[in-house]
């Protein structure tokens, strides 16, 4: 199969301004919140943005999902540039850019039958008659395991994984090329979790999409990912095939959120020996000079702090997708 | 020694829907210094449970009932002065959200102090900033003199979880309640908020009750662990037996489901399952039986008669099933 | 602090500024022409056009706004020597229906004013804020259920009405109390008194009625919150949750509403006034608009809007003393 980018981010960057933003004063400082990421998917696969609060993973979401605009750099969908999309333009890559957000409570009109909201997508898009839109509604909440009688049922009368369904079969209306999912399971009990994930990947399958699946938490990608990239303030640190990543993890930051991760394995707890990071992770408004984890990195040196690593192939890597951007990888 | 025996708890709270059986006959016993879990999903009942300990489910129609004796008293039938003076001194406990757990008024010092001075009255002005200074160096805050004067919102969410942790210790309680202490964390923050709890229960020697969803917390740092599905235990096991040999299919289809999770790509996840129950009409019979792949081969059985909790090998099981079928069709939950 | 406090006061100025320049151009904008309404109907063309000089109508605006302001800090004198008229400062106008200077005019009604909203604030924060508490505290309970029915009932009453009802069961029917007929507070304090009871009722009944809803559900939104939570499992005695807790988070917005309603009251209680003949700024400004008395409109306008923007600019700074959070920002 020959590697079809989809969507490829080039260099993006988002900057927010934060102080005090009053009257007669400029912004005092700029909320590096995405700091020159690229990367690419390729059709029908996955990839996974890992990272912990305020690494940027969300806006990165937002940004390719064009919800956002871009500070600086582009977005390329089918090798087309949708950061200079005229409106109209962007209209119509709303249909193939879809998101599904973590909180399917909030993101559902509360006043709205379950079946309206699905089919809120299409009625903006006009893409269907009245009709044909409840029939494609229920043929989408019958895709996403839902009951099509309930089309008349509102969202509080559902369970959260019930309400992720419908926020799926949402993103699925217009028969979109990518998703954006931006921890579309966090919220969720542990036993549904699996049953959502089983379903995107059933999706993924039957209808050839792509995903670009943010997460703060490393196991639940290691199941669903093609390629995992770990973001740390604004910026992709590790990036590649998530065999690789997980068992010959090369940056410091990878190791310690994978160490971090509670294992469900009482045997398992006692053996291993954690890397617990100290401190907080820095602000965003002010990040360190350098290389951006030195703050924290047990590795740390002079070097880290006057120069940036960039992304580069980890040694040794033979091939295998894997790139890094540390000064002492392991 | 049982410092803490749960006997036969049962609350319910009165709704406009109609009556939510949150908790419907819980049992258990708690030793000084021993770290006991309770797991459940949303609606398990696990943190009405840790909130009944201190009598914290408010409402306006709450109905408790059996008996929570703490050291022989029983705390449901203490006066409001004598709860009081439990809260927080014997028991203290822990929440969820460090975000909002702190008034956001007053500086983080005079919290921790107030925590204190509310159970040894006429402590004096500089006794009181020494605790808190003392409290804040404990729990790992950096540069403490600077900080006891700070107000909440200058801390970050593990700085502030530090803080509540702190004012549950101050008073050196024999029982810690954590209602999911690290589930607003980050992992890495995560990490260093287990290890803290952990490393301030040696120092204190108090019992921790920690309630949690997370299997892999559980893992981490505790020795028993109880399983709570619709208001009842259904398992309750040491650790260990519990992870190696559920003993109840509702557990072992949450390991593994968690377990699944750290496969490979590509691979089916196990899952269980429908949807957990709506708490004001539960299932006739086992709360469980809609969604246990079990229930089928004991006819009728599940669906009529609820499992009381009996000894399956060394562990606890609320299941219909023979002994022998439990441990045989159950135990190679671990496998991969 | 000191910074922020300086921050919102220097902004006060500005917005005042603002706010007089837009006063006065929204005046002069008005139809009517101010020098002839300085003498009656029938009145010379000749006299109307030496008023028109000596009040200053003639020049500019922007020259006219400026006298004015700087009348404010320098007074003001109209006319040629001989025949002039001055006004010290600070000299608000000059108001050729009442042959005043306005700041006079003002300076004599405010005192009634400031005594209506100073009695009516006071009570209608005590009962406001006490009335709600109580049901908060009481949920669902009968109490709760009597300051419901005050609340639902003080905000549909409108204020002529609750006051002739006053005059009527106080002072006509039972005799109670006497007409009210203002008395300055320093020539006899019971009188002063006894004159201000009913009006002050009458405001505090209305205004509570929105305090008490406001600090009931600004109490029981507390009440939920987590902090308060952790309050209680500390083993906080409920009297000290209430206060420490409770109270202090619920009433911080409730204060600085209150700040904005008491100097929105200060600008003058029209109705009130009125019905009780109290001798006020409200009723100054309503005589005024009654007789197109426009230097008085202008003024009383002013005085209000000088209220509103200071307590908006002591409530920011109260709001960052009472929360920490707004304070470091």
């Amino acid at each position: 199969m020959t590697a079809e980018v989809v969507l490829e981010a080039r260099s993006l960057r988002k900057y927010f301004p934060t102080g005090a933003s009053k009257m007669l004063q400029r912004p005092t400082a700029m909320v590096q919140a995405v700091d020159d990421v690229s990367f690419g998917l390729e059709r029908g696969t996955t990839l996974a943005v890992v990272g912990e609060s305020g690494c940027g993973k969300s806006t990165l979401g937002r940004l390719l999902a064009r919800l956002i605009e871009p500070t600086a750099g582009s977005v390329l969908l089918d090798g087309v540039d949708v950061t200079a999309a005229s409106p109209r333009e962007l209209l119509a890559l709303r249909r193939d850019v879809q998101v599904v957000f973590q909180d399917p409570y909030a993101c559902l009109n509360p006043r709205h039958s379950i079946g309206q909201s699905i089919g809120t997508p299409i009625r903006i898009q006009k893409t269907l008659s009245r009709s044909g839109e409840k029939d494609r509604v229920r043929e989408l909440m019958q895709l996403v395991g839902l009951n099509p009688e309930h089309y008349n049922r509102f969202p509080h009368e559902f369970s959260g994984g019930q309400r992720q369904r419908a926020g799926i079969a949402r993103a699925l209306a217009l028969q979109p090329k990518v998703i954006i999912a931006d921890e579309p399971v966090s919220a969720l009990d542990v036993s549904i979790q699996a049953q959502i994930l089983n379903l995107m990947e059933d999706l993924q399958t039957t209808m050839g999409l792509s995903y670009v699946f943010i997460a703060h938490d490393l196991s639940v990608v290691r199941h669903i990912a093609d390629r995992v990239a770990v973001m740390y303030l604004g910026k992709i640190v590790e990036i590649g095939d998530p065999r690789s990543v997980y068992e010959r993890t090369a940056h410091p930051y990878t190791k310690a959120l994978l160490s971090a991760v509670p294992v469900a394995d009482p045997r398992a707890a006692g053996g291993r020996s954690r890397i617990v990071l100290t401190g907080d992770v820095p602000s965003p408004v002010n990040p360190p000079s350098g290389c951006r984890f030195r703050t924290r990195c047990p590795k740390a040196e002079a070097r880290c702090a006057s120069e940036e690593p960039s992304l580069e192939a980890r040694a040794g890597s033979d091939g295998v997708d894997h790139l890094v951007a540390c000064h002492f990888p392991d | 020694m049982t410092l803490l025996s749960v006997q036969d708890l049962r609350v319910t709270f009165g709704t406009a829907d109609g009556d939510v059986h949150a908790v419907k006959g819980v049992s258990f016993d708690v030793a000084a210094g021993e770290t006991v879990a309770i797991v459940g999903e949303s609606g398990s009942g696990k943190s009405v449970t840790a909130n009944s300990l201190l009598r914290l489910n408010f409402g306006a129609d709450v109905r408790t009932s059996g008996r929570i004796l703490l050291e022989g008293r029983d705390v449901l039938a203490m006066s409001e002065d004598e709860v009081r003076a439990v809260r927080g001194r014997d028991v203290a406990m822990i929440f969820q959200d460090p975000l909002t757990a702190l008034n956001p008024f007053y500086t983080v010092g005079r919290q921790i102090a107030e925590a204190y001075e509310v159970h040894h009255p006429g402590t004096s002005k500089k006794d009181l900033r020494e605790i808190a200074l003392d409290s804040l160096r404990k729990v790992g805050i950096p540069e403490p003199t600077k900080r006891v004067d700070q107000y909440p919102h200058e801390f970050s969410g593990g700085m502030r979880q530090r803080i509540v942790i702190a004012i549950a210790l101050v008073n050196s309680p024999k029982i810690l309640i954590a209602d999911e202490p690290t589930t607003a964390l980050d992992v890495t923050v995560q990490a260093q908020i287990l290890e803290l709890i952990a490393a301030m229960q040696q120092e204190h020697g108090s019992a921790v009750v920690l309630i949690t969803h997370d299997l892999g917390v559980v893992a981490e740092i505790t020795e028993r662990v109880m399983v709570m599905y619709a208001g009842r235990v259904v398992e309750s096991a040491s650790v260990v037996d519990a992870f190696a040999t559920p003993t109840h299919p509702y557990t072992r289809g949450l390991l593994k489901s968690v377990k699944s999770l750290d496969t490979g790509r590509h691979e089916r996840l196990e899952s269980i399952p429908g949807i957990p129950p709506s708490l004001i009409k539960l299932p006739s019979g086992c709360p469980f039986h809609p969604r246990c792949s079990f229930a089928s081969s004991l006819g009728s059985r599940c669906s009529t008669e609820v499992p009381e909790l009996r000894a399956v090998g060394s562990s606890s099981s609320a299941c219909h099933l023979p002994n022998e079928r439990l441990l045989d069709l159950l135990g190679g939950a671990h496998d991969r | 602090m000191i910074y922020f406090v300086l921050r919102r006061s220097i902004f006060a100025v500005v917005l005042l500024l603002i706010v007089s320049a837009f006063t006065f151009v929204i005046f002069s904008a008005l139809p009517s022409d101010p020098a002839a309404l300085t003498c009656g109907k029938n009145c010379r063309p000749e006299v109307i056009e030496s008023n028109r000089e000596r009040l200053g109508y003639d020049r500019p605006l922007i020259e006219q706004y400026g006298s004015y302001m700087k009348g404010i800090f320098t007074g003001r004198t109209y006319g040629e020597e001989g025949s002039s008229i001055h006004c010290p400062a600070p000299s608000l106008g000059y108001s050729y229906d009442r042959h005043e200077c306005v700041t006079s005019l003002i300076a004599s009604t405010l005192p009634v004013t400031a005594s209506i909203a100073l009695g009516a604030f006071v009570l209608w924060m005590g009962i406001g804020v006490g009335l709600g508490t109580l049901a908060a505290l009481k949920r669902g309970k009968w109490q709760d259920r009597v300051a419901t029915a005050f609340s639902v009932i003080g905000v549909s009453l409108p204020t002529f009405f609750l006051g002739l009802i006053f005059i009527m069961v106080f002072v006509i029917w039972t005799g109670i109390l006497p007409f009210p007929r203002y008395v300055g507070l320093t020539e006899n304090p019971f009188d002063w008194f006894m004159a201000l009871l009913l009006p002050w009722f009458v405001l505090a009944i209305i205004s509570a009625a929105t305090y008490v809803r406001m600090t009931r559900n600004g109490i029981l939104e507390v009440m939920n919150e987590e902090f308060v939570r952790l309050g209680i499992a500390k083993g906080l005695s409920r009297r000290r949750l209430i206060v420490t807790y409770v109270l202090r988070a619920a009433l911080v917005p409730i204060v600085t509403i209150a700040g904005l309603d008491f100097a929105f009251l200060l600008g003058g209680a029209l109705v009130t006034e009125s019905i009780f003949n109290l001798p006020g700024l409200g009723k100054l400004t309503l005589a005024a608009v009654v007789n197109s008395d426009l230097p008085i409109l202008v003024a009383t306008t002013m005085v209000a809007a000088v209220f509103i923007v200071v307590a908006n600019t002591v409530v920011d700074i109260l709001y960052g003393y009472l929360d920490p959070r707004v304070r470091a920002k």
